[in-house]
């Protein structure tokens, strides 16, 4: 007891040393941490942004490419789905309910999704969650346009503002004889929903109407009234989603997708795609994680290196310790017990430091980038990077430890200074 | 009924720094010396005359490379270097020139100290420790406000030395190896000093070994002892 008292009245001696190697060692593991919620509560959001969907349909090409296109609408895709196959996915056994996906244009740099009326109740995120309307409604003119959050508040757009879609996605083209007009503007999602333009099938069709090969028919110009009288079926999207009635029937569906005879087709099931996709960027965390462990160690190093340099200062002490009878192992056990302390205090702050910067930054977060991290009581991974931070603290003592032995075996009780 | 045992026993010891590291070997050599229990000796020899290295062979910190210590009779320097360190918490009590103390510990925590490394000692002075340390501060006239302070830095260098005896007499040990207790006290309290340390070795029922180089504290000792006349030093080939 008394040798822990007096571990502690030493450091607390050394404070202004001790409090700044604390806080090194607390900023390393609150960066290790750190970098581990946000892994995993990036994770989680991706997993959150496909809440409820079994399947996810699409022209044949790879499972992540199809989701990253399809729900992130990072890349694009490199073939459509005719109309035919999807009506045909549609009649298939066990399809509870199925929404098309059209996508291709733009405006002002979001994207423009054309989908059905249905895909504002099918859609789910964060654990089912379905979208909510923060004004207005969802589509019911052909020219009605619904936006998401980010598009609201970027673009400064609210009910009833123009709004004119551009062909492709970094183009100059526009079209602009058929404007849509904004009917609705979601609340924020937190999901790749919240920078998309919604508008319906048809009206993906109407605007190319007078299109060909990618550019407008020269003389052509669209006649919004004379469009809605039209009868617009669409001829190709590009992905669609799917809900079954049981899950089990789930692989029994896929297959019959992937063997569909007319088409060459993709179905995938989000969840293993995204564990494709985690296995790509995994190496990208690891080199993350390993950056991170690093700065742990340089801070430990760091810890050891400050105790080193004291030692000489301290061997008035040590010499008084092996008067009043210590052995050389004690001084070995006083100076250990100082690292474990040390590292102690800076694994404990760390984890403090991390929660205390979630508590200020996760609005932040979640309203800039989307990334969702709850806060919640220190999982058993954290507990014991906690024990491995104290541990290898410990160990890191050892080189000042083992110096003092030495010094100790060596001076006696000669030391005067 | 035989005598008892000196409480000190030197016999035919040797030891030599080996030559290199401290510069030029040197050898100590000690033919025979006793010193009784509770006799009150004083050690006197100029500087380089080889006391630094009696001391340490004395505390048990150096082993001799011939020849014996025996504490009570006991063996003492012939055992590990692990045991002879517990013989020197139980046994003994050191009492340095200057810098006794831990300075960021509390005066009660640097009596304590020995404690920890004793449990004989510990044993003796019963449940109660800190009354007993208290009691020791108040007999060598340490002020009650010295002891409330912070830490024992605070303290004057005179206080501070008697805070190191109590810490050496704590729990009874056999000997007080004082090692030129008083040089860093003016001549003031250099008597007033001496006068406690003499008081309370004798309470204790203690032996005193003191070293140092003023001869004129001689006069007050049971026995006083030339360094140069019992040890014989030499450069070492």
């Amino acid at each position: 007891m008394i040798l822990l008292r007096l571990a502690l009245r030493s450091l607390l001696n050394r404070r202004l040393t001790v409090a700044l190697t604390i806080f090194a060692t607390a900023l390393s593991v609150g960066l290790f941490l750190g970098v581990e919620k946000v892994r995993t509560g990036a994770r989680s959001s991706f997993a959150d942004t496909v809440s409820g969907v079994d399947l996810i349909v699409g022209a044949r090409s790879g499972p992540v490419q199809l989701l990253l296109y399809s729900v992130f609408r990072i890349g694009n895709a490199t073939n459509n789905i005719t109309w035919e196959s999807y009506e045909d996915i549609a009649a298939m056994q066990g399809v509870d309910w199925i929404v098309p996906l059209s996508l291709g244009d733009s405006h002002r740099g979001f994207r423009v999704l054309g989908t059905t009326r249905e895909y504002f109740t099918r859609y789910r995120y964060r654990g089912g969650q379905p979208l909510a309307f923060a004004a207005g409604g969802r589509f019911d003119d052909l020219f009605d346009a619904v936006i998401g959050a980010d598009v609201a508040a970027a673009l400064g757009y609210r009910l009833g503002d123009p709004l004119v879609v551009a062909h492709g996605l970094a183009s100059f083209s526009l079209h602009d004889d058929a404007p849509f007009r904004v009917a609705g503007i979601l609340e924020k999602t937190g999901t790749p929903v919240d920078r998309t333009v919604h508008v319906s099938l048809a009206a993906i069709e109407a605007i190319h109407i007078d299109w060909q090969s990618g550019a407008r028919a020269s003389g052509a110009r669209l006649d919004p009234d004379a469009v809605r009288q039209l009868e617009l079926r669409p001829q190709a999207i590009t992905a669609a989603l799917v809900g079954l009635d049981s899950r089990l029937g789930v692989f029994r569906l896929q297959r019959a997708i992937n063997d569909y005879p007319e088409e060459p087709l993709l179905a995938v099931l989000p969840g293993v795609a995204l564990q494709e996709l985690w296995s790509v960027v995994g190496v990208a965390e690891t080199a993350l994680a390993g950056v991170s462990a690093m700065v742990v160690a340089t801070a430990l190093l760091g810890m050891a290196a400050m105790i080193l340099a004291g030692l000489n200062e301290r061997r008035r002490e040590m010499a008084i310790l092996r008067a009043v009878g210590a052995r050389p192992r004690v001084v070995v056990g006083l100076l250990l017990l100082e690292a474990g302390l040390i590292s102690a205090a800076g694994a404990a702050l760390g984890l403090g430091t991390v929660y205390g910067g979630l508590a200020i930054a996760q609005p932040f977060l979640d309203s800039a980038w989307g990334l969702y991290i709850p806060i919640e009581a220190p999982g058993a991974g954290e507990l014991g990077v906690l024990a491995a931070v104290v541990a290898a603290g410990t160990a890191a003592g050892l080189i000042p430890a083992w110096r003092a032995y030495r010094m100790s075996l060596a001076d006696g009780m000669t030391v005067m200074q | 009924m035989p005598a008892p045992p000196p409480a000190l026993e030197i016999s035919g010891l040797r030891f030599a720094w080996p030559a290199g590291r401290r510069g030029a070997g040197f050898a100590l050599a000690v033919g025979e010396l006793a010193i009784a229990r509770g006799e009150r000796v004083f050690l006197h020899g100029p500087s380089g005359s080889g006391k630094s290295t009696l001391l340490a062979l004395i505390c048990g910190i150096l082993a001799p490379q011939a020849g014996e210590i025996r504490l009570a009779g006991a063996p003492f320097s012939a055992l590990s270097a692990a045991r002879r360190d517990r013989m020197r918490a139980e046994r003994l009590g050191i009492v340095f020139q200057m810098f006794n103390l831990l300075p960021y510990a509390s005066v009660l925590d640097n009596v304590l100290l020995p404690l920890a490394f004793a449990p004989e000692r510990a044993r003796r002075v019963g449940p109660d420790r800190r009354a007993e340390a208290r009691r020791l501060l108040a007999a060598l006239g340490l002020p009650e406000a010295a002891l409330a302070a912070a830490s024992a830095a605070r303290l004057s260098v005179g206080q501070q030395q008697r805070v190191a005896v109590a810490r050496a007499l704590i729990g009874g040990p056999e000997i007080v190896v004082a090692d030129e207790p008083t040089s860093a006290l003016d001549a003031g309290t250099r008597a007033a000093f001496m006068d406690l340390l003499f008081a309370q070795v004798a309470a204790a029922g203690a032996t005193l070994l003191m070293v140092s180089h003023d001869a004129g504290l001689a006069a007050r000792f049971d026995r006083s002892l030339a360094l140069d006349r019992i040890a014989r030093t030499e450069a070492a080939a």
